[in-house]
């Protein structure tokens, strides 16, 4: 049993340990642009890059089109790729987004979580990352910085993993995360170097016949991207739901191998459970809510609730039988989510929970509770409300209706 | 196709290419074909430049210049762009 | 073998080297775009990676799980050649100094069509250029989004009849003008950029070799005709590229760090302006352009004629020739030559 390394603290926001994270894992190419909440990883990259301190090349693109597109190219040469963005950025990253997924580029990306436009809001929410679900990418979403900093690093062995070899996003709420002073312990760089080791390659098909690393190289040419035509594009796809599954089994093992090391572990890296084993009223999220739940659960325990809750870490690939198994003793659960989508009755986090809840004999009553759009803060009163109704339901068997808001001016 | 396609397990991931397109003979596509007049031929070379398809060899070995029917689709560049007129398209 | 930056080479030399773009691709029959990969590919000079923007080209040439191409290949999006170069590049740059790939030289070529370049594709081409990434860009300009079905693009000359710009009762074809794709790149203080045209074979392989061998980006406008968006005979795809040049719609020059230099082909023309053809031979062969052979759009041919030569004018100036309106031949139907 290998001792905990030994760590030092350093006071880092969000971005910022996204940047050093990044930068102890020996990243060869970073392009990006900037864009609010995410500026100060790009920006503390730079500063980096300026004072030589990282062997990387540091490409600011004119748009995060581009800056996905350049990573991907360069991925595919065989570099170690990072990137980050938020928002109207990741949107306008969507067309390659599924490009690099399909490519099979182990890129990873941090993205500051903000607001989808109209009207602008530059603040936090999930829009812009559910928006993604199903982009073909990895997606774990964090409650503060210092998971972020561990996740990055686990990030580029999860991407690379043979079984894998899926693009990895990385997600911290924006300005609440991102921007949000904490104490973090950090790892020594040689520590860090040695968990993400080198990038190593998948071998391919060729069309000269040879079986040889998946990159482009002089050496061994090879065609990346062709046109594939109703006979042949299905099973690619196929592949790329394999490696999700494959992702499954991948993660836990790369956060325990983390956890070995730092001495942190988040769940076994799916999902993280609070209070939750005996557990009969459930909230279910993500990200940085989780922080302000826990609060209210430990407020609740003192008078004798039986709360719990049930942080997703990894929604993509989404850990349904995690989560059954997490909810098996909870008769109300529900789901709060940071985003929504119009029309569909519920956000995404919500049908997928209560989806995997559809097949089990003993389903909780689930509902949905959309908050903290545009970056509105949802305080411990307003979760506490939540616990409240959770009871109510439990107790009246009754849901009069699924999707709720909370904070809202209604 | 009577040969059996590659099941999702058996294709290399991310759709890399593995057959060449010299493996795919485009030669059938053509309507016309190039006939050459050996008499009038100064083996300048210019064909072999302008073809679309890289279908007119320089066999040095030969020292002659070569059609190759398997791929040409019959454009006619050949024939138009030829110097001397050595070339001529039948049907 | 930088002789070949100098011209120095035979059609031998070329038919001798290896071919990197490979037959059996999907291509029409008479497609000049074909030809002028082919070549461009014959100008390389040792490792090279290609990327490529989506396309007739792309299209043709990477049917799954078929590929025309030799060297190492990469086609992302439609958008995109130009970032792919610059991911490329820098990528190749990094692992080298890191020691984790041979430390040789490994040249980036770009290849796209009037999309990949003129519209969609600007945003990223204008980027990698800014950035001062060692790449060669290629239009292969066949004036018009071909691969999807003959529609209009920036490229598209003036009164041409696209699918999205047609000749019809009430609008005879594409009323805006053809960007100037290439004066725009030097205009980015560039190393290089040039503008070539397959019937000028040496011309085009010189250029695409001085492209590469270029220390930075360098721009390379090919002029590649298509039978079946212009409805003009496959067999004269080279022809019209050697018609565009001698009518001055596609002049060839090249500018070095800004300067502008017309090459052999156009300079003929402007040192002995009898030489320079009517624009109407040129349209005259291209069923896009058939609906201004009416009295009603007759008007359209001399106003393509008026703004050739107001191009042409505007060249010859920036490359210090400047001549006398009145020799510069016009729409001249005395049958000189």
């Amino acid at each position: 049993m290998k001792s905990v390394v030994k760590q030092e603290i350093q006071g880092l926001n969000g971005d910022e340990a996204v940047a050093l994270a990044a930068k102890q894992c020996d990243v060869d190419v970073v392009a990006s642009y900037p864009i609010t909440p995410q500026t100060i990883i790009v920006e503390k990259f730079a500063e980096y890059v300026a004072n030589g301190e990282v062997e990387t090349e540091y490409v600011c693109t004119e748009s995060e089109h581009s800056a996905m597109a350049a990573c991907l190219a360069a991925s595919a040469t065989g570099a170690r790729v990072f990137t980050a963005s938020a928002s109207a950025g990741l949107a306008l990253m969507h067309e390659m987004l599924f490009v690099t997924s399909g490519c099979r580029a182990p890129v990873v990306m941090a993205i500051a979580n903000r607001a989808l436009s109209a009207p602008l809001n530059i603040h936090g929410d999930h829009s812009d990352a559910m928006a993604e679900r199903d982009s073909g990418w990895i997606q774990v979403y964090c409650e503060n910085a210092q998971e972020v900093y561990d996740s990055v690093i686990q990030a580029f062995r999860i991407a690379e993993h043979l079984d894998v070899q899926l693009p990895v996003m990385v997600c911290l709420d924006g300005f609440t995360v991102s921007h949000t002073l904490e104490n973090t312990q950090v790892l020594p760089d040689d520590t860090v170097k040695r968990f993400v080791g080198t990038r190593q390659f998948p071998v391919v098909l060729t069309h000269e016949g040879k079986t040889v690393p998946f990159k482009l190289d002089p050496e061994n040419p090879m065609t990346m991207g062709p046109m594939a035509l109703p006979n042949y594009y299905f099973e690619f796809k196929r592949q790329q739901e394999e490696a999700m599954r494959n992702a499954l089994e991948v993660i836990p093992q790369v956060h325990d191998e983390y956890a070995e090391m730092s001495g942190r572990r988040y769940g076994e890296g799916l999902l993280e459970q609070y209070a939750l084993e005996d557990a009969e009223v459930a909230i279910v999220c993500l990200g940085s809510t989780a922080g302000t739940v826990k609060t209210v659960v430990d407020d609740l325990r003192a008078e004798g609730v039986k709360a719990g809750l049930l942080r997703i870490r990894t929604y993509r690939p989404f850990p349904a039988e995690a989560i059954v198994k997490a909810l098996d003793n909870v008769k109300a659960a529900a789901v709060m989510e940071r985003s929504m989508s119009f029309g569909g009755r519920g956000g995404a986090v919500f049908h997928e929970v209560r989806n995997a809840l559809y097949d089990t004999a003993a389903r909780p009553f689930t509902v949905n509770y959309i908050h903290g759009l545009g970056g509105r803060d949802t305080n411990p009163s307003q979760i506490r409300m939540i616990y409240n109704d959770l009871q109510k339901i439990m107790h009246s068997k009754r849901v009069d209706d699924p999707v709720r808001f909370v904070g809202l001016r209604e | 196709m009577t040969t059996k396609e590659k099941s999702w397990k058996e294709a290399s991931p991310a759709g890399v290419c593995w057959k060449s397109s010299a493996t795919y003979l485009t030669g059938d596509w053509k309507t016309f074909r190039p006939e050459r007049d050996v008499t009038k031929c100064t083996k300048c070379l210019i064909c072999t430049i302008f073809c679309p398809d890289g279908a007119i060899h320089w066999k040095v070995e030969k020292d002659d210049i070569e059609f190759d029917m398997s791929f040409c689709k019959g454009c006619g560049i050949c024939a138009n762009e030829c110097p001397t007129k050595a070339i001529v398209m039948k049907m | 073998m930088s002789e070949i930056s100098e011209g120095k080479f035979t059609a031998k030399n070329v038919a001798e080297k290896p071919e990197l773009f490979l037959s059996g691709h999907r291509a029409c029959a008479g497609c000049a775009p074909a030809t002028v990969l082919r070549l461009i590919m014959k100008a390389t000079r040792g490792p090279t990676i290609v990327t490529e923007a989506t396309g007739c080209m792309e299209v043709a040439s990477t049917i799954y799980p078929y590929t025309s191409w030799a060297t190492p290949w990469l086609h992302t999006a439609f958008e995109t050649a130009g970032a792919n170069a610059s991911g490329i590049e820098a990528a190749l740059k990094i692992l080298k100094k890191k020691g984790r790939i041979k430390n040789e030289q490994v040249d980036v070529v770009a290849f796209a069509g009037d999309g990949g370049t003129y519209d969609i594709g600007i945003q990223a081409l204008s980027g990698a250029v800014e950035r001062g990434h060692d790449f060669l860009f290629v239009l292969y300009d066949n004036e018009a989004y071909m691969n999807t079905g003959i529609q209009r693009s920036g490229g598209t000359p003036y009164g041409a009849s696209t699918t999205t710009s047609q000749a019809g009762k009430a609008v005879p074809g594409k009323l805006e003008q053809k960007k100037p794709i290439a004066d725009i790149m030097v205009a980015h203080d560039m190393p290089y950029v040039a503008t070539a045209s397959p019937n000028y074979w040496k011309d085009l392989i010189t250029k695409a070799r001085k492209g590469i061998e270029v220390n930075g980006p360098a721009f390379l406008h090919v002029f590649a005709p298509c039978p079946r968006g212009w409805r003009s005979d496959p067999s004269k795809s080279i022809e019209l590229s050697r018609l565009a040049v001698e009518t001055c719609v596609f002049p060839l020059w090249e500018a070095v760090n800004g300067e502008y230099q017309l090459s052999i082909p156009s300079k003929v023309i402007a040192l002995a302006p009898k030489k320079k053809k009517p624009v109407r031979e040129y349209l005259q062969v291209q069923g896009r352009f058939r609906h201004l052979f009416t009295p009603q759009n007759e008007k359209m041919i001399e106003e393509i004629q008026r703004l050739t030569d107001e191009k042409w004018q505007r060249l010859l100036k920036k490359c210090g020739l400047t001549q006398p309106k009145a020799a510069a031949g016009s729409g001249n139907s005395s049958g000189e030559r």
